[in-house]
């Protein structure tokens, strides 16, 4: 059965058996792999897409509940992986075997788009469903607080500092959660 | 165009590239090299070390599968050091399994820092001294007064310059210094080693690229499940074939046979669709009748009341016996007993496990996401009948590995279906048959007694270790080494050992070993403290000054006693008990260790532990509310693992993933078994960390005179007893069993 909706901003039609997660039809329809199966039961966030500007799980949502709506996956975050989120996941070097990060980097993105300046409660609740196995999430933490200060920047119009290693560097003269 | 040098044990090819560009290819070994005999140039060019182009590219192929340690950047950081480029200058590529070009190409143990230490930085110095040579030669002047930086030779004294893109042709035509013999640079000299340098995945890793295993995709390619009995190792009586078949999808479905390898191929029955999701839809339609064998019979609870019956007799072998353990018992002022467990334990690498398979025309080509692909080629090539040199295994990266990825029954099982079917094929597990179908960490059942003098001085020891295996063997990852800490620090000292046959696949799990047996001992050891009435740091300094040269009592290892650490665990003769005084002594200062007193409820505990070459020695704090509410305050971690730390910027987050996934692995991990089954299916019950319980991490290094070692593993054994010890410190309770989600904390 045909269903319509929108992804990365394109209008998109498949034809599969309506209860087909929409997981599925993103990764071996569409050809959109960054969106991971880690669990198939809502567990564990790896499958994070926005439906509609706020963040789901796509494995457990039949792709037929999608209809008319609009989706973005990590491909369509940002035109040269350039959102804010995705920089200073990069800055603070977050990723050990980065197969979860696509799903946490949607999630802090949505965070982000509802709440500009997160407190680490805030950060709790958002990305508490995000499971990292190899347990990246002090660095996730500090990341999503400097992602915040990246998109104020972005909007102040200060220039982007891709190579600011300033961060970097000051992770190291203090330990992280000291 | 091609000048060879063979020294004794490394090897060096230099060529030309068309275009100008030079090529080198090293190897580590002769005789591995005269047993293939020598591959030509002109076989070379596709996956050679490091290529330098004229665009003043250097491009270095990885040859470690990468698994989330950090290894696709780490080795590439030391060649580049040494050849003096910049790293912005620096490429990097995944190598294939190619066993003729590569060794030691597997991920495990925490070995690819020790062992690539010298042999990249020498790769790189040779490729240098080349270049220089070439300048040398150009200008008519003495090597010795050429000198390199920024990816160019300069000769100060006449102010000259030549990039090395110049020279690439010139130096193709050098023959290349023996590698042992070339000069390393000095440390005080390192721009690349010691720097934090980022992840090279990283861009693509926030982007979704499609670089793991899992997203592989080949034209034409079906999608598999396979469905093997719950009961390991249980065959297919019959099967619902054509009911199956005749599903939305489903393009093929056959029984496959199997072996009784259990961490190999088992039986089961493979489904194949035009989508996953179809393969797996179709699943749930299949009726299988099994065989289930006898292993059905197994349980955890009989596994337990096993034990306890070979405690209570005489062990069934001794491992090692100093001094008189008995007679000291007998006299010793106080003593201590106690029983410890700790249960088996999934991976649950969060890239569920896959494979994608081509057969056609006689050949296999493999895409696995593996930690030890030539294992893999041999598991397929003697399982299914094909030669080693028709399969080609393609190395994606891996969403996590922690030793699951050492066995390679996923790989088997795709090949084996691709083998029956025309199209390429990728299986993709689900979570569940991951967790219920893991070669697990083996549970361990460890029965102490302890005695301390008048003094409080820990006079002995006894061990009774109960695991699984057969006769004089243990199962995969089941065993413990003679010289296992805290042997030859105790003057009487006994390590005995009884077995129950086990019918479950284990394995190696990220420090293996260690990562059981170092709750048991350091939690037995802060008991004894207890005891003596001293406290629990300056009873350690005690003990680790307490060391005796190995006695000539103590016989050979066990079998099972190695792990792909090389038997690195938490003794050994390596043990230097000073590098461990001195991790301790910081991790005490940075902690604050006994400087204020803390409320009840609130406390400290201590651990150290020696392995994969690296010491660790970690500060847990915990609070625990009056109903049993569990808090980790803060972990403080102390580690020496040699001269250099060569990429801080990873090797703080690997601290951190160990430290952390040593906490998940005693909050509420546990793999129980059940009528022969494994009753955890999903993250619901087998749950891993989230962020709300990740504490602060505090890392320290201790920077001493020793040769670099790796860091997937060994911060990881401590903290697990470090917070059971701080546990006790805040309410009282002595934890002897795992996980904690068994225990009720309230006091
Ligand atoms: S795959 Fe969707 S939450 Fe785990
Ligand atoms: S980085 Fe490996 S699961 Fe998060």
């Amino acid at each position: 059965m045909p269903t319509t909706f929108t992804v990365n901003g394109k209008s998109t039609t498949v034809d599969v058996a309506p209860d087909t997660p929409l997981l599925w039809v993103l990764r071996d329809v569409l050809d959109l792999k960054g969106t991971k199966y880690g669990c198939g039961i809502a567990q564990c966030g790896a499958c994070t897409v926005h439906l509609d500007g706020v963040a789901v799980r796509s494995c457990n949502r039949p792709v037929s509940e999608v209809a008319g709506g609009e989706v973005v996956t990590i491909e369509g975050l940002s035109a040269d992986g350039n959102h804010p989120v995705q920089r200073a996941w990069v800055e603070m070097d977050v990723a050990q075997c980065g197969y979860c990060q696509a799903g946490q980097i949607m999630s802090a993105s949505a965070l982000l788009s509802r709440t500009a300046r997160p407190t680490d409660q805030d950060i709790d609740r958002a990305m508490n469903g995000n499971l990292c196995r190899c347990a990246t999430y002090l660095r996730i933490r500090q990341a999503i607080h400097r992602a915040a200060q990246m998109a104020a920047a972005d909007a102040n119009g200060a220039s982007r500092r891709d190579e600011d290693t300033s961060v970097v560097k000051s992770l190291f003269s203090s330990p992280i959660g000291a | 165009m091609e000048a060879t040098q063979v020294t004794r044990r490394h090897f060096l090819q230099v060529s030309a590239l068309a275009g100008g560009g030079l090529l080198l290819s090293s190897f580590e070994s002769v005789g591995r090299l005269e047993a293939m005999g020598l591959p030509q140039a002109s076989e070379f060019v596709p996956n050679a070390f490091i290529r330098l182009t004229p665009d003043g590219m250097v491009t270095i192929v990885a040859k470690n599968p990468e698994i989330g340690q950090g290894v696709k950047t780490m080795l590439p950081m030391l060649i580049a050091e040494e050849l003096d480029v910049e790293w912005s200058q620096v490429r990097i590529e995944q190598g294939d399994l190619d066993t003729t070009k590569f060794q030691a190409q597997s991920a495990g143990g925490s070995n690819a820092t020790p062992t690539s230490w010298l042999p990249m930085r020498r790769v790189g110095a040779a490729g240098r001294a080349m270049l220089v040579s070439a300048a040398a030669q150009t200008w008519g002047v003495p090597e010795s007064e050429c000198t390199t930086g920024g990816g160019a030779v300069h000769h100060h004294a006449s102010r000259r310059m030549l990039p090395y893109t110049q020279l690439l042709a010139k130096a193709a035509t050098i023959a290349p210094p023996a590698l042992d013999a070339v000069t390393l640079k000095e440390p005080k000299d390192f721009r690349i080693i010691g720097r934090p340098t980022r992840n090279v995945d990283a861009q693509a890793i926030v982007t979704g690229k499609p670089i793991f295993g899992i997203d592989v995709t080949v034209p034409g390619m079906l999608h598999a499940v396979y469905a093997k009995c719950p009961v390991f190792g249980g065959k297919v009586v019959s099967a619902n074939l054509d009911e199956v078949q005749a599903l939305p999808g489903v393009k093929h479905a056959f029984v496959i046979e199997g072996t009784t390898n259990l961490s190999g191929l088992m039986p089961g029955v493979a489904i194949v669709a035009d989508t996953w999701w179809q393969a797996q839809t179709a699943r749930e339609r299949l009726r299988v009748t099994w065989d289930e064998g006898p292993t059905v019979e197994q349980s955890s609870a009989g596994f337990a009341r096993q034990a306890a019956q070979l405690a209570s007799q005489p062990p069934q072998r001794g491992l090692r016996k100093d001094g008189d353990p008995d007679a000291a018992l007998a006299s010793a002022a106080k003593v201590v007993e106690a029983e410890y467990f700790y249960p088996f334990l999934a991976h649950a690498p969060l890239e569920p496990q896959n494979t994608t398979a081509h057969y056609r025309d006689g050949k296999l080509e493999l895409w696995s996401a593996s930690q030890s692909p030539a294992n893999g080629r041999r598991l397929v090539s003697q399982t299914l009948g094909i030669a080693e040199e028709n399969i080609t295994i393609h190395l994606p990266r891996m969403g996590g590995g922690f030793g699951r990825r050492l066995g390679n029954d996923y790989m088997v099982e795709a090949a084996a279906i691709a083998m029956k079917i025309p199209e390429p094929v990728k299986l993709v597990w689900t979570r569940e048959d991951d967790t219920q179908h893991d070669l697990y960490r083996p549970a361990g059942f460890h029965y102490l007694k302890g005695g301390v003098d008048a003094a409080g001085k820990l006079v002995a020891w006894k061990n009774h270790f109960v695991s699984f295996g057969q006769g004089t063997s243990f199962v995969q990852a089941a065993g413990l080494g003679a010289t296992e800490f805290p042997a030859r620090y105790i003057d009487h000292y006994a390590l005995d050992t009884s077995v129950m046959p086990l019918g479950v696949p284990t394995g190696f799990l990220r420090a293996p070993t260690s990562n059981g047996v170092a709750f048991v001992v350091q939690s037995f050891i802060d008991e004894l403290a207890h005891a003596a009435g001293k406290d629990p740091v300056q009873f350690r300094y005690e003990l680790l000054a307490n060391h005796t040269p190995d006695a000539p009592s103590a016989p050979a290892g066990p079998p099972g006693a190695q792990t792909p650490g090389g038997g690195r665990q938490g003794g050994g003769p390596q043990f230097d008990h000073d590098r461990m005084r001195g991790v301790l002594e910081l991790v005490v200062e940075k902690s604050g260790w006994g400087r204020t007193p803390l409320p009840k409820g609130t406390g400290m505990g201590v651990a150290f532990h020696f392995s994969h070459r690296g010491y660790f020695a970690e500060v847990v704090q915990v609070t625990v509310s009056q109903a049993g509410q569990l808090k980790i305050d803060k972990v403080w971690v102390a580690g020496d693992i040699g001269s250099h730390i060569i990429n801080p910027l990873n090797a703080e987050n690997q601290v951190h993933g160990s430290v952390l996934d040593g906490i998940a692995e005693a909050l509420a991990q546990e793999i129980t078994i059940e009528r022969g089954r494994v009753t955890q299916d999903n993250f619901r019950n087998f749950p891993l960390l989230r962020l709300v319980q990740a504490p602060p991490v505090e890392v320290h290094w201790r920077v001493t005179d020793n040769p670099p070692t790796g860091l997937g593993e060994p911060a990881l054994p401590p903290v697990i007893p470090a917070l059971t010890n701080a546990i006790f410190a805040a309410t009282g309770k002595r934890i002897r069993s795992l996980p904690l989600s068994k225990h009720n904390l309230a006091w």
